[in-house]
């Protein structure tokens, strides 16, 4: 946190939707929630206190009723959750050791209730594992759900909000998030969520600019405060002075210009000003996100991941169930390719449901590839679907995690077991599709030379390249301000895959996120990239970019660039060099 | 003490137990922990569960989320309670479908 001399305040939370908003606060905090009376009861009084628990307890559990009656069915993620919520009111852990807690300790229940969390929540967050510790913040929000009723204090209804403001609370649960009316808030930052936490899954869904993970942003923002809200850059400013103030003004408006701007020109194209045509393409995970993909403009499929079929059935799909997807996908986007990869569980892409064997540590366990070739049938089952999709539309097989070149050959015998198979069932399929591995684990990218005489085509894989390589794990907010795109250390691995791929002649794609944000453009343009894939909303702003710049002058750039020894010198040197061309994004401005 | 002491030993020998193992890919999580807190919440007596050298009380989902156990973690379901037998087996065949999951 900031403090600045004319009162201004800025706290630095996790990203939860970009944009930027101005307005006033409203504390959704429930009041009196914080402020836990405790005192001590008669043995007369007992099961008066007691009664008054359980009374609280079927308040909210009304509530909940009333909402999960009310709520949009097609928000199934919600729905879960809530579900979840309305048996854990009575859980034995919280309800009956509350309940004894009141005869035993002689206390209120407020304080009984908070006790019994207490102690629950501690014990989940002892548990290595992503999925058991998140269960901390439904701990919290069923207590404070029933706190609520126990104080007595209004809770203040969301959906009671009359003018636009931005919403600032402690956590915004599903229930809190469903009742939410857009045209009434522009934005929303909370205390608390994580990465990974359901407040994260909603700000996603809401699609307003949010910072979550602020710590105690509810403390210093009183009701009626003007805030500033840099969804982009992960800032809340509270009572912001003229000048911040004005230029914020200033950047929602350009920003908001820009976005329209886009949008107009996302047909164009995507040539340098020196006639370099670049093939921007969409990252996509379900089929019916290919239209969005085409209306922002993208070319080809860079990236199909393919979990989401795995995840949502909750068992592994079948060959043809597979294959139907698939079909489906090559014939909407024919001519058009579709560079489909394998089965990426584990890490964090994974639901958390989803831990095959205890690991201490999943992303660097048995996942992506390595989980495909110790379960064979799985990976030729989506193989075979995968081959015969080929037969009918422009398909690319993308293997993801190889970290050396026996995992390659392995591959191949596997895939040369598809398609025996295939042969045997007689199935039309097609075997003469281009091979492709993701570069994202440090050590294929320092092997890419000779992983590249295996296959035909690299993606680098940024995401998870840049965490492995700089050790840094991105959701943990101590050292999320750590993962850096431009870090030198990455560049270079990045250069050296590059080169690598150039030298044996084979294609070469970037896809992870760091290829759908404009300050890297430059970079990759002078590196030579020209085949680029993103999440399709970033790509009208990189082409944009791409269609202002010279690759003759990125080329330089480069050169510049790869002498440099940290990332302030080179971000400093991109944003200064590509001023005239590089958009106002709050993430990437020099301001912050 | 020793009155209790016994009492205890023939208490626990009345009890029964059934060994299984969880079958689903995606191990214990919320919705088969209330699964099971539900079929347990009805029985007469105490329902436990045994797993990675824990015991949990099977009417408690949080309890139950506490075992982490994923899948092929062996798992020891105890009845106090000769009239919970239907309970136990319920439990038994909730475990052995997987919970209604992927198992494979």
């Amino acid at each position: 946190m900031n403090q600045s001399v004319s009162g201004q305040i800025t706290i630095r939370g996790i990203i939860g939707s970009p944009g930027i908003c101005i307005g006033k606060a409203y504390l959704v905090d429930k009041e009196g929630v914080n402020l836990i009376k405790r005192y001590p009861i008669s043995n007369a009084q007992i099961p008066n206190e007691i009664n008054r628990f359980k009374q609280a307890v079927s308040k909210a559990k009304h509530d909940y009723a009333k909402i999960i009656e009310s709520i949009d069915k097609t928000i199934e993620d919600n729905i879960d959750i809530l579900e979840t919520h309305m048996i854990l009111f009575e859980d034995k852990m919280l309800y009956e050791r509350t309940i004894d807690t009141i005869s035993t300790d002689k206390i209120n229940a407020e304080w009984a209730l908070r006790k019994v969390a207490g102690k629950a929540k501690a014990m989940f967050q002892q548990i290595d594992d992503p999925y058991l510790k998140a269960r901390v913040n439904d701990i919290d929000q069923v207590m404070d759900k029933i706190m609520i009723h126990l104080v007595g204090a209004q809770d203040k209804k969301i959906s009671d909000i009359n003018k636009r403001v931005i919403l600032v609370a402690q956590d915004i649960s599903p229930a809190d998030a469903s009742q939410i009316q857009l045209e009434r808030i522009k934005g929303f930052v909370t205390d608390r969520g994580g990465k990974d936490s359901h407040t994260s899954i909603v700000a996603k869904s809401l699609k307003i600019p949010s910072v979550l993970g602020l710590g105690k942003a509810t403390m210093h923002v009183k009701n009626d405060d003007i805030l500033i809200v840099d969804g982009s850059a992960g800032l809340l400013i509270i009572n912001p002075d003229e000048d911040t103030l004005f230029d914020y003004v200033d950047r929602q408006t350009r920003f908001e210009a820009y976005m329209a701007g886009l949008e107009r020109e996302s047909y164009l194209p995507a040539i340098t000003k020196d006639g370099i045509t670049l093939n921007l393409m969409a990252n996509i995970e379900l089929v019916e996100e290919i239209v969005a993909a085409k209306d922002h403009g993208a070319t080809d499929i860079g990236l199909f991941r393919t979990e989401f079929l795995y995840l949502d059935l909750r068992r592994f799909p079948t060959e043809d169930e597979l294959f139907y997807k698939y079909k489906e996908l090559a014939e909407l986007m024919l001519p058009h390719s579709v560079t489909i990869r394998t089965l990426d569980i584990n890490g964090d892409k994974v639901n958390p449901y989803l831990s095959f064997v205890e690991e201490a540590n999943p992303s660097l366990g048995l996942r992506a590839v390595r989980f495909c070739l110790e379960n064979e049938p799985v990976f030729i089952a989506q193989l075979k679907a995968i081959l015969r999709a080929a037969a009918i539309g422009n398909i690319k097989l993308l293997i993801p995690m190889i970290s050396c070149v026996e995992e390659i050959l392995q591959v191949k015998k596997v895939i040369e077991k598809a398609v025996k198979e295939l042969e045997k069932e007689k199935k039309n399929f097609n075997r003469d599709i281009p091979l492709g591995i993701m570069i994202e684990v440090p050590a294929a990218s320092i092997m890419a030379d000779h992983l590249a005489e295996h296959v035909d085509f690299f993606s680098i894989g940024t995401n998870d390249l840049i965490q492995y390589s700089l050790a840094i794990d991105r959701r943990n907010p101590m050292v999320a301000h750590l993962y850096q795109a431009l870090n030198p250390a990455v560049l270079k691995m990045i250069k050296m895959t590059i080169d690598a791929a150039r030298k044996h002649k084979i294609d070469i794609v970037m896809c992870g996120e760091m290829a759908g944000d404009p300050i890297n453009i430059p970079i990759l343009i002078g590196m030579g990239l020209t085949d680029l894939s993103m999440n399709s909303a970033s790509i009208p702003v990189v082409k944009k970019i791409v269609r202002n710049i010279d690759s003759q002058k990125a080329k330089h750039s480069v050169i510049k660039i790869m002498e440099m020894t940290t990332v302030k010198e080179i971000s400093e040197y991109i944003l200064d060099e590509y001023k005239d061309i590089l958009p106002f994004m709050g993430g990437t401005d020099p301001k912050i | 003490m020793i009155f209790s002491y016994e009492r205890t030993v023939l208490k626990n020998s009345d009890n029964i137990t059934r060994k299984t193992s969880i079958k689903s890919v995606f191990g214990m999580h919320a919705r088969p922990a209330s699964g099971i807190a539900q079929i347990a919440g009805s029985a007469q007596g105490g329902v436990w569960l045994h797993a990675n050298s824990k015991k949990v009380d099977a009417t408690s989902i949080l309890d139950i989320l506490l075992l982490s156990a994923t899948r092929g973690t062996e798992v020891l379901v105890e009845i106090e309670d000769q009239k919970d037998m239907e309970i136990l087996d319920k439990i038994i065949d909730f475990f052995e479908i997987g919970f209604g999951e992927a198992t494979e």
